[in-house]
C-alpha cells in the first residue's frame, strides 16, 4: 500500500512543489506523533524517501528511519533499512543509533533479518563500530545458506575498504571464501583480493594456479547454468579473474607464463557476437597487454583491437580507441594499421570518440607531428564547453607544445630572440600553475627532453639554448629521478670544453653543474672541473670554480643556499646595503665625500645656477605618484635592475625572476593566443632549417592543406586530405615500413609542408612587412648623425644614443666613463666640449638652424611691426604653445613660443626691441649647461620697436619628464647689459600621436619589452574610458587608435620615432595603465605625465 | 561503481543509489549537470561519457535513462551489462516493466538493486538467485499480512 505513495505526487507537474511542500508537512507532523503507528510510520518512510529523491530536505524523518528499523516488523524493518541506506552516508552521527539494532539481527534466528542486517553493513557502516559486528560476520563465513554466506563476505569487503586493518586477521578466511563450493561466494571472494592484489601484488602470487584454474573452469562451462549470461559463462566472475591476473602477472615473466593459456583460450571462446563477450574480449586484451608479453597473443589481441576498431559499433569503435590508446606506446605500428579509422574518429561528430582519439594521439606524438596534434586539440577545445575536458586538455597541450615549441623556437630563433623570450619561458617553469603536481611533470618533460637533444654529440645549439637548457637541468634534473646525476653533469662538463661555447653560456653551465652538485653527494666529474677551471685563464669560471670548490666543503652551507626549487622563493635583498656602512664609515673618516643621489647632484647643480628654483624638479615625479593613490606600482629601478643585469651567474637568474614576477604569462600569451608573430620571425628568417616552425604555421593558418589533384588524382579529395592528415599525424612513428603502409605518404608530407610554407611566405610577409616598418620607425633615431658635426664624431654620438636609448643607466654611464678618455688620446682638442656634452646631455640639439634675421623682416618692421610677436604664417598653422614671455628689461624683452612640428620641437624665440632706437651686437647664448650645447645667436642690430626671431630645434635624446635650458641675451645699448632666461622643456613637448591600426598596434605591443603598469584613480568628473582618454589625448598627444568596451589603446612617440604603446583599462574607479615601449625611460616619463594630467583635469 | 541513477527523458530523477560519500549538495549538483549532459546527447552517440573525472555509462530504456558511474579502469562494456542485467530483474519482478511501474513502487526497485548490486559491486549475478530472495521478503509480507487479516476476524 506504501508504494502507491508517489501516485499523489506525479501527475500535476506544476503543481507538484506545491503539493510536495504540503505533504512534507503533514509527513513532519504524522512522524513526530506519538500515536503514529510503525505500520504509518512505514507509509511516511516511503514518502520521504521519494520527497527526498525530488530534491526536498527531509532530515527530519532520518532519526524515524533508524527507529522503524529498530522497532518495526519484518516489512517495517526493511524499509526502514532502506531509508536509512539511503538517506544517511557512512559518516553520518546517527549512524551510531544503528549499530545495536545491526548487531540485533544480525544474531536473529530469521533468515531475512539477518540477510537485511548484512546487506545494510555491506553499504554503510561506522568505521569505529566495526569491532562491535566483526566476530559476528565472521561467524556468518561457516553458515549453512550460501546467501549469509556470500553477504558476510562482501560486508567483510567493505570492512577491508574502509578499515583495512581491522580485518588483516581474517586473511585465511578469505581463502576460504575462494575455495567456497558455492561460486556465489567465490565471486564475492574475488572483490577483496582484486583490491588486496591491487595494492600489493607480489603477496599473492601463489594464488596466480588458484584464479587460473577457477578461469579455465568458467570459460569451460563448469559453472552451474545459472550463472550464465546469454548464455556466456560467468562474465562479471570472468572479468574479475583477468583483472587479478593482468595485476598478478604485470613485469612477472614467470607468473604470466602460468596464464598464457587460459588466455589464449578465453580469446577463442568469446566468439558469440554479443556485447558480454566484447567485454571479455576487451580485459583479455587489456590483460595481455599489462602482463609480460608473449607475441603469439600480443597478435591475437592486436587483432581483437582490430576488430573493436573497424565495427560499425560506436560502443566497440569507442573502446578500440581506449584499448589503442592503452596499447600504443608498446606497439605504435598498430596505430599505423588503423590510422585511416583514427583520422576519421578525430571528426566524428561525437564528442567523446573525438576526445578518445585526441587521447590516443596525444599518446604518440613526437618532435615531427606536435603540431598537427596540438592544433587538432586546440580545434577541440575550442568545440568543448565542459570545464574538465578542458583542464585535462590544456594541461596535455601545454605539456607538449610548449616545452617542444619552445625547444623549436630556441633551437631555430637562436640567439636573435629577444631575451625576454628566454627569461619568460624560465619564469613559467619556475612558477607554474596551480597544480604542484602537473608543474613537475611539465618540469620533467623538459628536463629529459633536454637530456635527449644533448645526447646528440655533434649537435650544435644557440647559447641562449643551452643556457635555458643548462638553468633548467640544474633546476629541476633531480626531479628526475631515473638519470644518475654524474651524466648530466658529464654532459655539462663536455660542453664546457667546447670551444664554440661563449663564456656567457659557461657561466650559467657552471651554475647549473653547482645547482645539481648541491643536491649530489661527492662527483668525481664535479672535482675534475673544479680542478680545470681552477685555472682557467678566464675569471668568472676561475671565480665560479672557486665557489663550487668552497661549497663543496661545506655542503650544509651548500644545500642551504642552493634549496630545491628555491628559484622562485623571494630573496630578501639588502638594497640599502647595510652591509656597507662600515666600508663607507671608513670612507667619510679618511675624508671622502658622502654620496649624494644622482637627483641631489643633479638639483644642486641647477641651484648653483640659479639662486632660486621655481621649477618643479625634474625627477620629483616618485613622490607625486605615491600622492596619486598608487596601487601595485613597480619600483622603475627594480624593473631596469632586473631586465639589465642578464644572467651570469644564477644568483642574478633568480633576481630576475623575482623582481620580474609582476608581469605574468601575457607576453607569451597575447590576447589572440600564443605570440605567433614573434615565431612568424623566427620561422622566416630561418625558414630553411626548421620544418616543424613551418607546419606550426600551416596550422595555424588553418585547415588542412589541400592535396595538388595532379599528383594523385586517383583519390579523391577528402582522402587524400585524410591521408596528408595521416601522413602528418603519423610521422616518426613505428618503422618506414609502416609509414608506407600509406602508399605515398613520404610525397603527401612533402606536399604539406609545400603547402604550408606558402602560408608560411605569407606571414612572414607580413612579419617582414612589420620589421620594416619597425626598422625604420627606430632606424632613423639609432643613426642619426648630426648634421654639423665629423663623421668621427658621429659616430661616436650613435653609439652613446644606442646606449642611452637600448639599455640602462649602468651601461651608460660605464660608457660615459670610457669614451671621454680613449678621446682625449685620440681626438683634437677641438671636438671635446661636444663630445663631454653629448655623454651626459638630455637633449640633443644637433640639428640648429639658425634663422638670420631676414631682410624682409626689417622692412616689414619698418612700416608697422606690433611689439607682442606672433608667429610666421606657416608656423601659426602647426599647433603651438601661447606666446609667452621669458623676460624682459626696459630695452628688450624676449618672448618664446613652442611649435609642436610633426618631427620636433620648435623653439621660437623673439627677441623685441622696445626702445626707439635700435640695439646693437644682440647676442643670444643658450647656455652651455649639463643638459645644453651653448649656442650664440648674433643679431647685430635690431631695430628700434622691431622683433627678431630665432628659431631652435629641439629633441629629446635622453628621456626625463622635465629639462631646463636655459640662457641669455646681452646687448649693447647704453652698457653691456645681460638678461637671463630659462625655458623648461616637459616631455610631452616631444611626444607626437602615432597613428596605426588595430592590428598593428598588436603586433607592436608583442615585440616591445619595457613594461610600466600602474593603476590611478579616477575623479568622477572621469568617469567615462572616452572622455578620459580624449583627455590624454589632448594634452599629451596620444593617439587613440581603439576603445572596445573598458579598454583602449593609445600610442605615440618620442621624437623622432620611439613608440610608446599605452592600453588602459577602466575598472570600479581605477583607471589601469600599461605602457609599453622599446626605451625603458619613457615608459616612466608618460606614465607620469598621464597621472599628471590626470591630477590636473 | 560509483553511483547509479535513473531518470526520465523530462529529467524527472526516478532512482538515485549513491556507493560514495558525497554531500546532499554535491549530489543534487552532479545529478542536474548530468542529467543535463545525458539527455543533450544524441541516440546514435556511445554510451560511454568522460564525464568530470569520471566515466559516464548510459543507456535509454524507453522512457527512463540509466546511468552508472564507475572508475576509469573499469569495464564500460560490462557496465553496460549490469544496467540490462538489473533491467531484466525488473522486467521480470515487475512482469515487463514500465516507468510508472518504478515510480509507484521504487521501494521494490531499490530492493531489487540491493540484491543485485550490493556496495557498488556486483553481488549476485544469478536473476533467478536475486528474484528468489526478493520473493522471500515479499512473501512473509503475504504471511504477515494474513495473520493480520486473521487476528482482525477474530
Amino acid at each position: 500500500a506504501g508504494g502507491r505513495s508517489g501516485r499523489s505526487l506525479t501527475p500535476w507537474p506544476g503543481q507538484q512543489e506545491k503539493l510536495i511542500q504540503q505533504e512534507l508537512t503533514s509527513l513532519k507532523a504524522t512522524v513526530s506523533a506519538p500515536t503514529t503507528t510503525l505500520r504509518l510510520m512505514k507509509e511516511c518512510m516511503v514518502r520521504l524517501i521519494y520527497c527526498e529523491m525530488l530534491g526536498y530536505e527531509s532530515s527530519f524523518g532520518y532519526i524515524h528511519a533508524i527507529k522503524l528499523a529498530q522497532q518495526g516488523n519484518l516489512l517495517e524493518k526493511r524499509v526502514g533499512y532502506l531509508a536509512v541506506s539511503l538517506f544517511l552516508h557512512e559518516n553520518h552521527e546517527l549512524l551510531l543509533l544503528l549499530v545495536n539494532t545491526v548487531v540485533k539481527d544480525l544474531q536473529s534466528t530469521n533468515l531475512v533479518e539477518v540477510c537485511m542486517a548484512l546487506t545494510v553493513v555491506s553499504q554503510i557502516f561506522p568505521r569505529e563500530m566495526i569491532p562491535a559486528v566483526l566476530p559476528l560476520i565472521e561467524d556468518k563465513l561457516q553458515h549453512s545458506k550460501e546467501i549469509i554466506r556470500r553477504k558476510a563476505v562482501q560486508a567483510l569487503y567493505k570492512f577491508y575498504l574502509i578499515a583495512p586493518n581491522q580485518v588483516q586477521h581474517i586473511h585465511d578466511k578469505f581463502r576460504k571464501a575462494l575455495c567456497d563450493r558455492d561460486a556465489g561466494v567465490m565471486a564475492a571472494s574475488l572483490h577483496i583480493y582484486l583490491q588486496m592484489i591491487k595494492e600489493n601484488s607480489s603477496g599473492y602470487k601463489d594464488l596466480t594456479g588458484s584464479f587460473v584454474t577457477i578461469l579455465k573452469q568458467v570459460v569451460g562451462g563448469k559453472l552451474p547454468i545459472d550463472f550464465n549470461y546469454h548464455s556466456v559463462p560467468a562474465p562479471w566472475l570472468q572479468i574479475q579473474l583477468l583483472r587479478i591476473l593482468g595485476l598478478l602477472g604485470k613485469d612477472d615473466p614467470r607468473t604470466s607464463e602460468l596464464m598464457y593459456d587460459v588466455l589464449d583460450e578465453s580469446l577463442r571462446r568469446a566468439e558469440i557476437n554479443h556485447n558480454i563477450t566484447y567485454a571479455i574480449l576487451f580485459e583479455c586484451v587489456q590483460t595481455i597487454y599489462t602482463i609480460y608479453p608473449k607475441s603469439e597473443l600480443l597478435e591475437k589481441a592486436a587483432k581483437c583491437i582490430g576488430k573493436f576498431v573497424l565495427s560499425p559499433k560506436i560502443n566497440l569503435k569507442y573502446l578500440g580507441l581506449k584499448a589503442l590508446t592503452y596499447v600504443i606506446q608498446q606497439d605504435p605500428n598498430l596505430a599505423l594499421q588503423h590510422q585511416m579509422t583514427i583520422i576519421e574518429c578525430l571528426d566524428h561528430p561525437d564528442p567523446i570518440i573525438k576526445r578518445e582519439t585526441l587521447e590516443l594521439l596525444y599518446r604518440i606524438t613526437n618532435g615531427q607531428n606536435v603540431i598537427v596534434i596540438v592544433q587538432k586539440m586546440l580545434d577541440y577545445l575550442k568545440e568543448s564547453k565542459e570545464e574538465y575536458a578542458i583542464i585535462n586538455l590544456v594541461g596535455k597541450i601545454a605539456e607538449l607544445w610548449f616545452i617542444q615549441t619552445m625547444n623549436a623556437v630556441f633551437s631555430v630563433g637562436g640567439d636573435v630572440v629577444h631575451p625576454d623570450i628566454p627569461n619568460n619561458f624560465l619564469r613559467l617553469l619556475a612558477e607554474g600553475f596551480d597544480d604542484r603536481k602537473e608543474d613537475d611533470q611539465l618540469r620533467m618533460y623538459a628536463v629529459q627532453s633536454y637530456l635527449a637533444l644533448l645526447e646528440e654529440e655533434d649537435a650544435l645549439y644557440p647559447q641562449k639554448f643551452l643556457q635555458v637548457m643548462s638553468w633548467v637541468l640544474g633546476e629541476y634534473s633531480s626531479l628526475v629521478t631515473d638519470v644518475d646525476p654524474e651524466v648530466i653533469l658529464t654532459k655539462l662538463h663536455s660542453l664546457l670544453k667546447k670551444t664554440v661555447i661563449t663564456s656567457e653560456t659557461k657561466m650559467w653551465i657552471m651554475a647549473a653543474v653547482t645547482k645539481i652538485a648541491s643536491h649530489a653527494s661527492c662527483s668525481k666529474i664535479v672535482d675534475k672541473l673544479i680542478q680545470e677551471f681552477s685555472n682557467s685563464l678566464d675569471t668568472c669560471m676561475r671565480q665560479y670554480a672557486f665557489e663550487l670548490k668552497h661549497l663543496c666543503e661545506d655542503k650544509a652551507l651548500m644545500r642551504n643556499l642552493l634549496p630545491f626549487d628555491g628559484s622562485c622563493n623571494d630573496m630578501v635583498v639588502d638594497a640599502s646595503l647595510s652591509f656597507l656602512d662600515g666600508f663607507v664609515a671608513e670612507g667619510l673618516g679618511r675624508g671622502a665625500a658622502p654620496y649624494k643621489p644622482h637627483h641631489q647632484r643633479q638639483e644642486e647643480k641647477l641651484s648653483q645656477e640659479k639662486a632660486l628654483n621655481f621649477e618643479p624638479y625634474g625627477l620629483s615625479f616618485v613622490s607625486s605618484v605615491s600622492s596619486s593613490g598608487v596601487t601595485g606600482r613597480q619600483s622603475p629601478t627594480g624593473l631596469s635592475f632586473g631586465s639589465d643585469t642578464s644572467g651570469n651567474s644564477a644568483e642574478t637568474g633568480h633576481k630576475e625572476t623575482n623582481t620580474l614576477k609582476l608581469e605574468g604569462v601575457r607576453r607569451l600569451w597575447g590576447k589572440e593566443g600564443y605570440l605567433p608573430k614573434k615565431e612568424n620571425k623566427v620561422g622566416k628568417e630561418n625558414e630553411p632549417q626548421t620544418v616543424s616552425c613551418g607546419s606550426l604555421l600551416a596550422g595555424q593558418m588553418g585547415d588542412p592543406p589541400a592535396l595538388r589533384s595532379d599528383q594523385v588524382a586517383s583519390l579523391s579529395e577528402e582522402d587524400k586530405e585524410k591521408q596528408q592528415l595521416a601522413s602528418t599525424l603519423f610521422i616518426g612513428l613505428g618503422s618506414n615500413a609502416g609509414v608506407s603502409l600509406m602508399g605515398k605518404a613520404d610525397t603527401a608530407t612533402q606536399k604539406f609542408k609545400r603547402k604550408s610554407k606558402i602560408n608560411e611566405t605569407q606571414s612572414s610577409e607580413e612579419a617582414s612587412d612589420f620589421q620594416d616598418s619597425a626598422a625604420s620607425d627606430f632606424g632613423p633615431l639609432l643613426d642619426t648623425v648630426p648634421i654639423n658635426m665629423e663623421d668621427c664624431e658621429g659616430n661616436i654620438r650613435t653609439r652613446l644614443r644606442k646606449a642611452s636609448l637600448c639599455s640602462s643607466d649602468i651601461v651608460e654611464d660605464n660608457l660615459a666613463f670610457e669614451t671621454p678618455q680613449s678621446l682625449k688620446k685620440s681626438g683634437p682638442d677641438d671636438r671635446l666640449p661636444d663630445i663631454r656634452l653629448s655623454q651626459s646631455s638630455l637633449f640633443a640639439d644637433s640639428n640648429i638652424e639658425i634663422f638670420q634675421p631676414s631682410r624682409n623682416a626689417q622692412s616689414e618692421s619698418a612700416s608697422k611691426t606690433p611689439l607682442v610677436p606672433c608667429l610666421s604664417e606657416e608656423l601659426e598653422e602647426l599647433t603651438h604653445s601661447e606666446v609667452v614671455e621669458l623676460c624682459q628689461s626696459d630695452a628688450l624683452a624676449l618672448y618664446l613660443c613652442k611649435v609642436w612640428t610633426d618631427d620636433s620641437l620648435l623653439l621660437i624665440v623673439f627677441v623685441s626691441n622696445k626702445t626707439t632706437s635700435a640695439l646693437n651686437a644682440v647676442n643670444l647664448v643658450f647656455e652651455e649647461a649639463e643638459h645644453f650645447q651653448s649656442t650664440t645667436y648674433q643679431f647685430p642690430v635690431i631695430e628700434a620697436q622691431n622683433v627678431e626671431r630665432c628659431q631652435k630645434r629641439v629633441w629629446m635624446d635622453k628621456i626625463c619628464t622635465q629639462g631646463i635650458l636655459s640662457g641669455s641675451v646681452n646687448y649693447q645699448s647704453e652698457m653691456e647689459t645681460r638678461l637671463e632666461f630659462s625655458i623648461t622643456l616637459s616631455l610631452v613637448d616631444f611626444i607626437r600621436p602615432m597613428e596605426m591600426t588595430t592590428e598593428d598596434f598588436g603586433k607592436l605591443w608583442l615585440s616591445l619589452s619595457n613594461d610600466v603598469k600602474q593603476n590611478i584613480k579616477m575623479s568622477s568628473s572621469q568617469d567615462s574610458l572616452s572622455a578620459t582618454l580624449s583627455t590624454l589625448q589632448q594634452k599629451l598627444k596620444l593617439h587613440i587608435v581603439d576603445i572596445i568596451g573598458n579598454e583602449g589603446i593609445l600610442a605615440c612617440q618620442l621624437l623622432p620615432s620611439v613608440p610608446c604603446l599605452l592600453h588602459c583599462r577602466t575598472h570600479s574607479g581605477m583607471l589601469a595603465l600599461w605602457f609599453r615601449s622599446p626605451c625603458s625611460a619613457l615608459p616612466d616619463g608618460l606614465l607620469y605625465q598621464c597621472q599628471k594630467v590626470m591630477e590636473e583635469s | 561503481m560509483q553511483f547509479m541513477l535513473l531518470f526520465s527523458r523530462q529529467g524527472k530523477l526516478r532512482l538515485q543509489k549513491w556507493y560514495v560519500p558525497l554531500s546532499d549538495k554535491e549530489k543534487k549538483k552532479i545529478t542536474r549537470e548530468l542529467v543535463q549532459t545525458v539527455l543533450a546527447r544524441k541516440p546514435k552517440m556511445c554510451s560511454f561519457l568522460e564525464w568530470r573525472d569520471l566515466k559516464i555509462v548510459y543507456k535509454r530504456y524507453a522512457s527512463l535513462y540509466f546511468c552508472c558511474a564507475i572508475e576509469d579502469q573499469d569495464n564500460e562494456l560490462i557496465t553496460l551489462e549490469i544496467i540490462h542485467r538489473y533491467v531484466e530483474l525488473l522486467d521480470k519482478y515487475f512482469g515487463s516493466v514500465c516507468e510508472l511501474d518504478i515510480i509507484f513502487n521504487f521501494e521494490k526497485a531499490y530492493f531489487i538493486l540491493d540484491e543485485f548490486l550490493l556496495g557498488g559491486e556486483v553481488q549476485e549475478t544469478s536473476k533467478k538467485n536475486v528474484l528468489k530472495a526478493i520473493e522471500q521478503a515479499d512473501l512473509l509480507q503475504e504471511v504477515i499480512l494474513r495473520s493480520v487479516l486473521r487476528s482482525l476476524n477474530v
